[in-house]
This record gives structure tokens, C-alpha cells and sequence, in this order.
């Protein structure tokens, strides 16, 4: 691998950034998702069609209609046949009731004169006939599924108590060959990928900045693991793990200042700091004379999770953020890796292996008690939506890495299929509030 | 005239031509030939004994055909297999080290990188650390026989670079292994 090489590929891919994303958009397979099981009670919630959404170039209701129903927790009422409503006071609630509607979206699109769109939507009470939300939005065409994926969160937000995660983004990477890979960010759903790194060697962990606004992830392209931060905005990025040795395992402290990483440099493969920014000197946070790996900062930063061998197997150990002793926290079985806390801290999604079976599993703080959420039995990398709902990880079907998501309860699954490449290491993005 | 050290060192250079330069290796001169007119430089690096014998230079050098070369023998093979789960050093791949050890020996300026890598299973970052592991192991082997630490950088692909596609313990015995790779390979 030559860095040229690299930085030829990086600064087309960058300068290529959108044609490259609408390429891609245009070139996919229709995306697929598959939904296995469901909430105990779904919400019947009907979209009827927003007036002159039709002539956008990427309708709202279907992907507002697609975000509930891949929750599991909403059944979409069929709206076919229905009169065009678009207003609290045309809204026949007497059909909804007769479909068996709680609530009923409904909303218009007009055009502004600078070109972008003026979106609006309310949320009605199918019973009440009262209003439960309503939103406005002012969107280019370019932000037109992501206003949609709003709309939809504003709508599970108030049918269900607690904010939605699909206005958010994914990030993985995608294996072609031998010799490409590449770092993508994605809508949640898996739509709209954008390559933010292409690379002739490997790439893993990518891991978000608290604000969105960066990844940090582990290159191989130096022909050793190098730890870099990258901004999603300029492309612009940054080696700050690259001591001898091997540098791996980044995750952001939550006020986004500081990165723990593992370090090989003193021997062993170890936990430091460093600043995120590069630079300055790293901090050790561990000291065993086994692996201590795989950090994950708790939402308060007080304390960190992680992979240790240091009583014999991998086991998931939490230690305090600025060292000290470590205490370990999983005892079933002989293989716990890769922990990452929930957004409330009380509990954490991990890969429990089980004979020859990796299975993403949750363990909460309190009861200590397991549980096993999916059966793929080559499934890794786990990380919690920003709501703490859904758990997305990646497993394999057919030799060929996919992305899956399973509820936290294990109710509800998913598989996307959104790209005909190898897809590894997924991680789901924060609420970015714009 | 740089004078011909011999002390600590002198055992590797009797049995293995330590004293001859990494230039004249480098170039492939005649070194068969060198006597007491044309002295070699003394090998560079910080731990050569500096214990002189009175000016004369004794140098034992070895047949051409036990010469270290980096493309033939052991030193050819640059790959040491583990097993599942384990990061030792298996008795049939103690010679390479050994001869990789010894080059490292006789040719302070020389370096090297020792890959580790492991198969698919499991977590990729805890991959990396097992990597990590084996190729320490075979580092450490190493330096006990008389590299320096500082001669080897380790690093691990993990699972990230097998050397056989696919899920099965074929693949597995393959990808499971530290690779040599000397500077400027």
C-alpha cells in the first residue's frame, strides 16, 4: 500500500463525495428489509399522502410508513382508497376508527421561492380528533429522507414516550476485494451510503464522535493498525494513535476531547489515552500482563467497559476512567468481548460466544442478569441506537457479512441487505440536534 | 584501521561470521577471501563487546554455503504457524526463528517486522490483541537467542489479512501465524 495511493483515493472520494453517494444510491439493488417478530402491542398508526408529495423527488410517507413499521412497535393502517387529507379538518376519522387507526399523520409539501421545501405534518388523535404534534420543516431536496426520518421520530416520540433514533446515521465498512475497502455512512434505514474513506488495506472499529461530526477508526493502510480521527464535514483527518507497535480500539470519551486506544508500545496490548485532537504524550489507563481491550466509556465518562484475558478468557471488565482496579462483571461462559454500554448506563450489549456461536447478548448492572438476543451465531460488533431500543450488529448470511438490528428485548429483528459488498464493524451514530 | 572486536560477541562470530558488515553482505563481495589486509568494520550496534585481543584481528569465516542469506534455508521461510487459541512458538518452527534470530545477530542494522495474525473467529479487535500475542512470542524467542529488542517492531492484522479465504479449520491453520518481513521488504 502506498499512502499517495491512499491520499489520491481519499481526495477523490472526498471531491466525489456526493456524485459518489448518488451513484451509488442509483446503482443498488432495491434495499431490503427483513422484519422478524414484533412488539408485544403495536400502535395502528395510519400516513395518509402529504399533498404534492408526488412530485418530489423522493417522497416522505413511504419512508416515514418504512421507519415505524421496521420498529416493530407501530402497525401501519392501510391508507389506500382514502380521499386526499391533508388538513386537520378534512381528516375522516370515521374511516380511520373503522381501519382501526390510533393516530393519523398527515401533512402538505410546498416549494419556496429559494427552490428548497417548506414540509409540514401533524400528528391527529384517531379517537380525540384532537392534535397530538405538529412540525414544520424547511428542506432542500437533498434533506428530504432525512426530514422524513424526523417526521417519523417525532411521531414515535409521541406514541411512545421516549425520542426515536431514525433521523440518525450509521457507519460500517464494506469489503470488496482483497485489495478495497471502504468506510461508509449511511442513513440509519441503511440508505444514501457515502464513502468517507476507500482504502487497498483494512479498516475497522469506526467509532463516533459524541457530536456526529467525526469518526475515528483503525487503518491498516501504514501496514499496521494506526489509529485516525477523520471530520465527516471536510474529509480532513489525522493519525493520533501511531506509536510502534500496533494502535487499535479507539473510543471517545463523552465530551469528545479524548480518545482511549490500545496501545502495544510498553508490551502487551494495553489501554491509553490521547487527545483526539493528536498530539502529546498517551496516558496509560491499564496495567496487566494480559489483553485489555475493546474500551467503551459509560454516557457519564466516570467509568470505562472492556475485554480483558487477564483471569484466563476473555471476560468484560469496568475499571474507573482515570485507572485503578478493575472489576470484572461477566462470569457466564468463556468468551464475553466487545461490550458497549446503553445511552442510560444501566445496562450493556456484548458478544457472548456459546460452543461454536457468537451471539449479541445484554446484561443489566443491577440484577447482573444475561440475556441472549439473536441466534445468527457469527455475529459481532454491537452498538445501541442513540434511544437505546434497537441494538445494531453485524452478522453473516452465506459467507457474506450483512447488517442486522434486534430490539433490546429481543422482540424485534432485522436484516438489511443495502449493499452487495462484504459488510463488517457497523456503529450507530448519536443525535445530532440541528 | 579499525581494529577487529572480539569479546562477548565471539561466539556468534566464530560460528557465524558476525564481524563481516552488513555493507559487504549487502553487496555480495568475496568475503571468503578477507584476512588480516583487508579487515572488515565491526558490526554496528550498542551491545558488541569492545574487549579487543591486542590488535589482531581473528575472524572465522564460514563456507559460503552456510553463509546467512536472506533466500535460502530456514531464513526462507518466513512464516510461523500456531495453534488454536495459542501463541508458543511449535518445536518444528524454533530453526526459522532461530535462523531469523541469528541474521538479526549478526547484522545490527538489520530490522524486521513480525506480523501476527490470527483466524475469523471471535471479536476483530480481540483478534488483533491475540495477533499481537504471537508475534511478541516469536519476538521474544528472538532476542533471547540474541536480536535486539530494538531490531523488531510487532505488529498484528488480526484476523483483517488471511492468507486463505474461508470458514473452515484449512483456512483457519493458515491464517493462524506471525509473518517476517525485514525494513525495505
Amino acid at each position: 500500500m502506498i499512502l499517495k495511493d491512499i491520499l489520491i483515493s481519499l481526495r477523490v472520494a472526498l471531491s466525489a463525495a456526493l456524485l459518489v453517494a448518488t451513484q451509488m444510491a442509483a446503482a443498488q439493488e432495491p434495499l431490503k428489509i427483513e422484519i422478524t417478530g414484533s412488539g408485544a402491542n403495536q400502535i395502528p398508526v395510519a400516513i395518509a399522502p402529504f399533498r404534492d408529495e408526488a412530485r418530489l423527488s423522493q417522497q416522505l410517507t413511504p419512508v416515514i410508513a418504512a421507519d415505524l413499521a421496521r420498529s416493530g412497535l407501530f402497525r401501519i393502517v392501510d391508507a389506500g382508497g382514502a380521499k386526499p387529507q391533508h388538513e386537520p379538518e378534512q381528516v375522516d376519522y370515521a374511516m380511520w376508527r373503522a381501519r382501526s387507526a390510533d393516530a393519523v399523520a398527515i401533512g402538505s409539501v410546498a416549494q419556496l421561492p429559494d427552490g428548497r421545501y417548506d414540509i409540514r405534518f401533524r400528528l391527529m388523535d384517531a379517537t380525540r380528533q384532537t392534535q397530538l404534534a405538529g412540525v414544520a420543516y424547511t428542506a432542500s431536496a437533498s434533506q428530504l429522507r432525512l426530514t422524513a426520518h424526523k417526521i417519523a421520530d417525532a411521531i414515535y416520540e409521541k406514541l411512545m414516550g421516549e425520542p426515536g433514533a431514525f433521523a440518525t446515521r450509521i457507519a460500517y465498512i464494506v469489503r470488496r476485494s482483497r485489495t478495497r475497502f471502504e468506510l461508509h455512512v449511511a442513513d440509519s434505514d441503511g440508505h444514501s451510503p457515502q464513502v468517507a474513506l476507500a482504502s487497498n488495506e483494512p479498516i475497522i472499529s469506526p467509532k463516533w464522535s459524541p457530536d456526529g461530526s467525526r469518526l475515528a477508526y483503525v487503518s491498516f493502510e501504514a501496514r499496521k493498525p494506526v489509529v485516525y480521527v477523520q471530520s465527516l464535514t471536510t474529509g480532513a483527518r489525522q493519525a493520533v494513535a501511531n506509536f510502534t507497535g500496533s494502535n487499535s480500539a479507539p473510543a471517545w470519551s463523552p465530551d469528545g476531547r479524548r480518545l482511549a486506544v490500545v496501545l502495544t508500545k510498553d508490551g502487551g496490548s494495553q489501554m491509553f489515552m490521547v487527545s483526539a485532537n493528536g498530539g502529546g504524550q498517551a496516558q496509560r489507563i491499564t496495567s496487566s500482563a494480559g489483553i485489555d481491550t475493546e474500551p467503551n466509556f459509560s454516557p457519564d465518562g466516570s467509568t470505562i467497559l472492556f475485554t480483558s484475558d487477564r483471569g484466563g478468557s476473555p471476560q468484560i471488565y469496568r475499571i474507573a476512567a482515570g485507572g485503578g482496579g478493575a472489576q470484572r462483571v461477566t462470569f457466564d461462559g468463556t468468551y464475553n468481548v466487545s461490550p458497549r454500554y446503553s445511552p442510560d448506563g444501566k445496562s450493556f450489549t456484548f458478544i457472548q460466544r456459546a460452543g461454536n456461536r457468537y451471539n449479541v447478548a445484554v446484561q443489566d448492572f443491577t440484577s447482573n442478569q444475561v440475556q441472549v438476543l439473536t441466534d445468527g451465531g457469527v455475529d459481532e460488533s454491537p452498538s445501541f441506537a442513540p434511544n437505546g431500543r434497537m441494538i445494531l450488529y453485524a452478522t453473516e448470511v452465506r459467507g457474506r457479512g450483512i447488517l442486522a438490528a434486534v430490539s433490546s428485548d429481543g422482540k424485534v429483528k432485522q436484516r438489511f441487505t443495502v449493499d452487495a459488498g462484504d459488510i463488517r464493524e457497523p456503529a450507530w451514530g448519536p443525535v445530532v440536534s440541528k | 584501521m579499525q581494529k577487529i572486536i572480539v569479546g562477548i560477541a565471539v561466539s556468534f562470530s566464530l560460528l557465524f561470521a558476525g564481524c563481516s558488515s552488513t555493507k559487504d553482505e549487502q553487496k555480495g563481495a568475496a568475503i571468503e577471501d578477507r584476512t588480516g589486509a583487508t579487515q572488515p568494520t565491526p558490526p554496528t550496534g550498542p551491545s558488541t563487546g569492545s574487549v579487543t585481543d591486542g590488535g589482531v584481528a581473528r575472524v572465522t569465516i564460514p563456507p559460503r554455503d552456510s553463509t546467512p542469506s536472506d533466500n535460502t534455508g530456514e531464513l526462507a521461510k518466513r512464516s510461523i504457524f500456531f495453534d488454536f487459541d495459542s501463541n508458543i512458538v511449535k518445536e518444528e518452527f524454533r530453526p526459522t526463528v532461530a535462523a531469523h534470530a541469528k541474521n538479526l545477530t549478526q547484522n545490527r542494522t538489520k530490522k524486521m517486522i513480525i506480523q501476527g495474525n490470527t483466524d475469523e473467529r471471535g471479536s476483530r479487535e480481540y483478534n488483533l490483541a491475540l495477533g499481537q500475542r504471537r508475534a511478541d512470542s516469536v519476538r521474544q524467542m528472538m532476542t533471547v537467542l540474541g536480536a535486539q529488542g530494538g531490531q523488531i517492531e510487532t505488529v498484528s492484522f488480526g484476523e483483517e489479512k488471511p492468507r486463505a479465504q474461508g470458514s473452515d479449520e484449512s483456512a483457519y491453520t493458515q491464517n493462524r501465524r506471525a509473518d517476517i518481513v525485514y525494513q525495505g521488504e
